[in-house]
């Protein structure tokens, strides 16, 4: 039996490739983008998350935890979870069996069918987990289910030319042309992720490109111009994604422990007359470029 | 819109709701008269004819489709041999903050003078509470469950397509007929079917008069007109009135007439629940449309104008207010007449045409609170009829709701109806089907599901008073599991169901005896060929229904009871009744986790699921098939209307979590916040339900508008239909609106006038809505922007 690590599984999800789709987010990530939405996604292991809001200091947590409630310390046994009432103490990451996994993704069948929809895995990195997706995708493959893969290509070749056959359409992630840049705000090599485009390209694979567009990184005519060429060159690329970045992880950084937002000015969301002109540098190169939400 | 419906929706948003007392004097001086004179059927026959003899006609400027049931748009009669009205009564309706009706002077007067002399102790509601034994009034009365007919007659009725071939003067016909046919020598009741057959040969004459004094006033006015183009309006106003509904219409303006010649007539003759309402309106007109535009004597345009002054009609015409009112209930202005779009043709095939889609820019242009409207979606439907709806649906303001057509024939099939009638059925009020024009289907009352429960878990007795109001069924440490629970349960549920019924069935006698209505026996079918009243089991189907409200409130408890009582054994049952009956008084903790932590229905968890199946089988074979006095059954239906704020609001804390007097969950929808995996695990947690073996199931989804925006938004929601269709579900609806504009409308109602909100069922204006009900809404909505 396979088993892999699930953050969460998103029901009635629209934004991750066409119609509804279940989006089966795998826990852990090689990339540290500075604007990572969901802090929870980078570790591989379960993680307590917490919410100040929530919580009605009945102190239900305390005598179950065997490290003082220390986040330095904590395992990741849920044992807090489980005791608080209220939900203000929430294990995020949960190890999962195939079967479990496909348990879930099979309740909304219909409503793949009716919309054309299927089932993404998405993440952090779902190829940090090459095992358990592969299992995923087989089952999904058998179940006649359409599948995604979001991915920010980040793997070793056969890896990803691996689970290329067994994916109906990958969400690729682009993020940025200079390499200096890329290494700059991801801390991922971007040359290795290109290759891996192209190689999925001549594996006949069907593709989408995503492109947060993030003020401060790559939130310009120049880096856009650069990517809108990178993406013309690659064989199957279908659809071309402009997401725009938006500000709006709030407190969620604070609910795992980790270091506050980067500065107000800088997380302003791209303005709408910017993306029109940047999907128009993608249309040029003759790209069906859609401006979508995250 | 056009200036003249632009005008005329604005005069009609703009009028202010009054009671007339017209209709009540001139009942008053015929019944002195005449009471006892003749045959009750006769006589009430009679007594409508003097209404519509008698009562002020009126005739507004620019309008085309003509006829009012009060003296002027937005007056609105009483009907004191039903209900009589209070002088507390009318003193509070005329100044409650919400949802008022003016009451002048002279009213008020008529009342004290000549109305309540005369009906205070003659009225039908003074009957049926004097007859019902006392169990009936100590469940009534401890909000068990309500009684739809001490306040209305009984109703929900639907046209069917009889009046577009057909007119009065052809119903007058088959009467006559009839009557020469009873064989007075060997059939017993061949003497009262006479009775009820010349009731109703005088009901027609009755409208046929009516329409005639509008086309007499039509003329009178054309006469003293200048304007050339007005008078050729009056003119063709006067000479649809003198054809229709005497005859059978011959082009759209008349088909319109006559149907609302008929639907003033049937709310003029008794108050009917639901007022009436036309049906397939798209269906019944498509002929007309198509053969005019083909014949050149009717655009498109006109058409639409036409439509458009038909739906000022419904907006003209606020409920009849209720009596024994109190001044924090606010009540509502709409009367639920529901039009019927799409659905199925006889031989099966789509029934939605242009006159559909028409139907759908005129709804979304006016968006009038009345009448209300809703779609019946079939497998046959195309895609572009059901995006157009969710295009409509996206704007917020709840309507039109979605139902299955398929489901809405198969429900009836299982009934025992034939497919052809069934397929010509549809829905009205809320959720209800019914075969249109030839079934009496009778919503009796709400049955409160929920305290059921609460008197299982205190032996019988009710905590709100402590009295013993149900059978002794064990006390809380009594019970070694839950089956034990559940045990107890049903005998409460069975108890309070026969309660029920039993008063039901008196109640159905004495309408049956003295309240005939032949006018609207004329238009259900085989009321004439039986020679029998609607109120009397005339009508070819005669389903009566209990409305179980709390299905989401009673799973949860019950969840809760099974999970954290009998398996994890963290409180034990006698511990959580006393922390229910101290409403959970330093137990937040415990109250949290029984909110929070419990396995609940809405998220797609068999758990809990398989417990609304439970209950849902225990109280469907408490009900379904038990017989009616009219030939027909008892059957079930899960809606609320807003009867699941006060059921809440007497209704103790309960094992899920809930506060004392909170809001019970509404239809079929789950708790308010229970459900936590979004619109596809709701879906399918109701679609579990086996919606064919009711008469209606309610289901409400909330969206906040960013979910539904772009064409990605319209197609996620209609796959969502299609796909809860699949699963035999009945009808869903989606509220959409945003907190924050429901806040601003709360804070600043003046400025949010025109805010129409999905309610239960039906859409409402928010600023009518009690303050309860609002935040019940606001919370509903804050929980969906999550």
């Amino acid at each position: 039996m396979i088993n892999g690590t699930v953050f969460n599984l998103q029901r009635y999800s629209l934004h991750d490739g066409p119609g509804i789709r279940t989006t089966v987010f795998l826990k852990g990530c090689p990339a540290r983008c500075w604007w990572c939405h969901n802090p929870e996604s980078q570790s591989p292991l379960p993680e307590i998350a917490s919410s100040q809001n929530l919580c009605i200091a009945c102190g239900a947590c305390r005598p179950v935890c065997p490290n003082l409630l220390s986040r330095e310390f904590c395992s990741g046994c849920g044992a807090c979870a489980d005791a608080c009432p209220t939900g203000a103490r929430e294990l995020v990451g949960r190890v999962m069996s195939v079967e479990e996994v496909m348990g879930s993704v099979l309740k909304d069948r219909f409503f793949y069918e009716d919309s054309g929809g299927g089932v993404t895995f998405s993440g952090g990195e779902p190829l940090s987990q090459p095992q358990f997706l592969k299992a995923l995708l087989a089952a999904c493959r058998e179940e006649e289910i359409h599948t995604a893969v979001d991915t920010a290509g980040i793997c070793a070749p056969e890896t990803l030319l691996d689970i290329a056959p067994l994916t109906d359409l990958f969400l690729f992630d682009l993020k940025c042309a200079a390499p200096e840049r890329h290494r700059e705000g991801t801390g991922a090599d971007h040359a290795a992720i290109l290759e891996n485009l192209e190689r999925l390209g001549r594996a006949q694979a069907r593709i989408w490109i995503r492109i947060p567009v993030v003020p401060g990184f790559n939130d310009s005519v120049k880096e856009m111009e650069a990517l809108a060429a990178l993406a013309a060159r690659v064989h199957g690329v279908r659809q071309v994604w402009l997401l725009p970045y938006h500000g709006s992880w709030g407190a969620k950084p604070a609910r795992f422990g980790r270091d506050a937002a980067p500065p107000a000015k800088e997380a302003m969301a791209p303005s709408q007359e910017s993306l029109e002109h940047y999907a128009r540098l993608f249309r040029d190169k003759g790209l069906d470029t859609r401006i979508g939400g995250a | 819109m056009t200036g003249r419906t632009e005008r005329l929706r604005q005069e009609s948003l703009g009028a202010e709701a009054a009671i007339s007392a017209e209709r009540a004097l001139l009942l008053t001086e015929f019944y002195r008269e005449n009471e006892g004179r003749w045959s009750i059927p006769v006589l009430r026959a009679k007594s409508f004819y003097y209404l519509c003899e008698k009562k002020t006609i009126y005739l507004g400027e620019g309008e085309l489709v003509v006829g009012e049931r009060g003296p002027a748009p937005k007056l609105v009669p009483t009907y004191p041999e039903l209900t009589c009205h209070s002088l507390k009564d009318l003193r509070i309706l005329n100044s409650r903050e919400k949802t008022s009706y003016r009451v002048d002077d002279a009213c008020l007067k008529a009342y004290v003078e000549t109305v309540i002399p005369y009906w205070s102790t003659r009225s039908l509601r003074d009957k049926i509470f004097r007859e019902l034994p006392e169990e009936w009034h100590e469940a009534y009365q401890s909000g068990i469950f309500t009684e739809f007919m001490e306040q209305r007659a009984p109703g929900h009725t639907v046209l069917d397509d009889k009046i577009y071939s057909k007119g009065l003067l052809d119903f007058k016909k088959e009467i006559a007929d009839t009557i020469a046919a009873l064989d007075f020598g060997s059939d017993p009741d061949a003497w009262s079917k006479r009775e009820e057959l010349k009731a109703m040969d005088i009901s027609c004459d009755a409208v046929i008069l009516f329409a005639e004094r509008h086309a007499k006033l039509a003329e009178s006015m054309a006469a003293a007109c200048a304007d050339a183009v007005r008078k050729q309006e009056l003119m063709k106003i006067a000479a649809n009135c003198r054809w229709v509904p005497a005859h059978a219409p011959t082009d759209f303006f008349e088909a319109l007439q006559s149907y609302w010649f008929c639907h003033l007539a049937v709310i003029t003759e008794l108050n009917g629940w639901d007022a009436f309402s036309p049906g397939h309106l798209d269906q019944h007109l498509y002929p007309f449309y198509r053969d005019g535009l083909a014949a050149g004597t009717l655009k498109k345009e006109e058409a639409r104008e036409l439509l458009e002054c038909f739906f000022v009609k419904f907006n003209n015409h606020p409920s009849p207010p209720k009596v024994g009112v109190t001044a924090a209930e606010s009540g509502t202005y709409t009367d639920f007449a529901n039009i019927n779009l799409g659905g199925l043709l006889p031989d099966g095939s789509d029934g939605s045409n242009e006159v559909s889609h028409l139907l759908l820019d005129i709804i979304d242009e006016m968006h009038l609170l009345q009448p209300s409207s809703n779609i019946q979606l079939s497998r046959k439907s195309p895609d572009r009829f059901l995006k157009h709806t969710l295009r409509v649906v996206r704007k917020g303001y709840g309507f039109p709701s979605i139902f299955n057509a398929d489901s809405v024939v198969e429900e009836q099939l299982r009934q025992g109806k034939t497919l052809a009638d069934a397929r010509a059925g549809g829905c009205s009020g809320c959720v209800e089907v019914g075969a249109f024009g030839k079934e009496a289907y009778i919503l009796t009352g709400y049955f409160n599901l929920v305290k059921m429960l609460e008197l299982a878990l205190h032996d019988g007795v009710d905590p709100a008073t402590g009295a013993q109001l149900g059978p002794a069924t064990g006390k809380a440490e009594s019970f070694a599991c839950f089956d034990d629970v559940f045990a107890a349960f049903t005998k409460q549920l069975a108890h309070f169901i026969d309660i029920k019924i039993r008063g039901n069935r008196l109640i159905e006698m004495i309408y049956a005896g003295l309240m005939p209505a032949p006018f609207l026996s004329v238009l259900t079918d085989d009321c004439i060929s039986r020679g029998m009243d609607y109120n009397a089991g005339g009508a070819r189907y005669n389903n009566s229904f209990i409305q179980g409200v709390g299905i989401g409130s009673i799973t949860d408890s019950l969840s809760a009871i099974k999970e954290h009582v009998f398996q994890e054994k963290a409180v034990s049952l006698p511990d959580l009744v006393a922390k229910l009956d101290a409403d959970f008084a330093s137990s937040e903790p415990l109250r949290q986790r029984l909110w929070n932590r419990t396995r609940k229905y809405g998220n797609d968890d068999d758990f809990a699921d398989d417990l609304m199946r439970q209950v849902f089988e225990a109280f469907f074979l408490q009900v379904d098939g038990r017989p009616n006095t009219k030939g027909g059954v008892y059957r079930i239906e899960m809606l609320p209307t807003t009867c699941h704020v006060y059921f809440g609001s007497v209704t103790g804390a309960m094992p899920d979590g809930r506060r004392r007097g909170a809001p019970l969950s509404e239809g079929i929808s789950p708790v308010q916040g229970a459900d936590r995996q979004g619109p596809t695990a709701v879906i399918r947690s109701a679609g579990k339900m086996d919606h064919i073996r009711s008469g209606g199931t309610l289901l409400n989804l909330k969206f906040s508008p960013t979910l539904l925006a772009g064409e990605g938004g319209v197609d996620g929601l209609a796959a969502l239909v299609r796909s809860y269709f699949r699963m035999d579900g009945h009808h869903v609806q989606f509220n959409v609106v945003d907190v924050e504009t429901l806040k601003r409308a709360q804070a600043d109602p003046r400025q949010y006038r025109d805010l129409i909100v999905r309610v239960a069922g039906y859409s409402d204006y928010f600023c009518d809505l009690s303050e309860e009900l609002q935040n019940e809404i606001i919370a509903r909505t804050e929980h969906t922007s999550l």
